[in-house]
């Protein structure tokens, strides 16, 4: 899906969240000269089409007491990684999960998975269930735990 | 900060989701889980104040709109580090970075208009920095549920 400007118009003023009051596609369209209709109609299409993925929450895992936060990395033989990727994803303690490419000879792994919770050693026990499910496919794996978050806000729009 | 009560948390797991594109959604969202609206505004209020939501909104697929997404990491000397992420986050590219503990010890998500501006971004972020920035793109997504119990 292409986006036109009014498209364009409209993910700027709502990727920084929505207004919470009760009507706000009719107070976003106000901003914008728009009818809450057309705001409507477009928010819609745009989700359709995927260039919106959800309106959502997103929740801030550390003060929900989620506090241990790992990427799991692993090196699986190539073949085996689409397959095993989408079990990987599957598990309800993957929050994501991706196939990427390894920056040999630093970076070794191929699969990308998030994995929550409460205690790193909650976490090493999701880390343990992902291995066993990769078995002789696995050559490598490591975890980094995240210790910090230097920023997070998501996608921003530049003035185009 | 307030700890999340009973309905807090129902609001975060039914809101993690989706959210109505309707009229009047926060009534919608309300009715469903037995609130009032004001309620419900209200606490979703408290939860972004307190910062137990980092964001309630549309998410954008940057690839979606013809632009991409990549993550990357750098190796930075911990005398370094704060003047290193100074400089990386003023970037409006990067939409958000972790320390982690590894000798690529730096993970940030650069989110771009185009596909050429990761590149771009990567190599002004490496003329800045001094730094080698590794880009990991996504060759595949795998499909997860949004979900994360509250």
């Amino acid at each position: 899906m292409s986006i036109d400007t009014t498209d364009r118009r409209l993910i700027e003023a709502t990727q920084s969240g929505l207004p919470l009051v009760p009507a706000p596609y009719a107070e976003i369209a106000a901003g914008l000269g728009l009818d809450e209709s057309e705001v409507m109609t477009r928010l819609q299409a745009m989700q359709d089409s995927g260039v919106i993925r959800r309106i959502a929450v997103a929740p801030n895992h550390y003060a929900l007491g989620m506090t241990a936060n790992g990427m799991t990395v692993w090196d699986v033989k190539d073949a085996a990684a689409l397959d095993l990727g989408a079990q990987i994803g599957t598990l309800d303690f993957v929050s994501h999960c991706y196939l990427r490419p390894r920056s040999l000879p630093d970076w070794p792994y191929n699969l990308f998975a998030m994995v929550h919770g409460k205690t790193r050693d909650e976490v090493a026990a999701k880390r343990a269930e992902i291995r066993a499910l990769l078995g002789d496919a696995l050559r490598s794996n490591d975890i980094l735990y995240s210790t910090r978050i230097l920023k997070k806000t998501g996608l921003r729009l530049g003035k185009g | 900060m307030t700890a999340p009560d009973e309905t807090d948390r129902r609001i975060l797991n039914r809101l993690q989701e989706g959210f109505p594109i309707s009229p009047r959604p926060f009534a919608d969202v309300a009715a469903e889980l037995g609130l009032d609206e004001d309620d419900l505004i209200a606490r979703l209020a408290r939860l972004k104040e307190t910062r137990l939501i980092t964001r309630f909104g549309p998410f954008y697929d940057a690839a979606a709109m013809g632009g991409a997404f990549c993550l990357c990491a750098m190796q930075v000397p911990e005398d370094d580090f704060d003047r290193v992420t100074d400089l990386v986050n003023a970037h409006p590219e990067v939409a958000h970075n972790y320390q982690r503990d590894h000798a690529l010890n730096m993970w940030f998500v650069l989110a771009t208009e185009t596909k050429a501006g990761i590149g771009e971004v990567a190599k002004r972020i490496e003329a800045e920095t001094g730094l080698t920035v590794l880009q990991f793109p996504k060759e595949h997504e795998f499909f997860i549920g949004f979900r994360v119990a509250a």
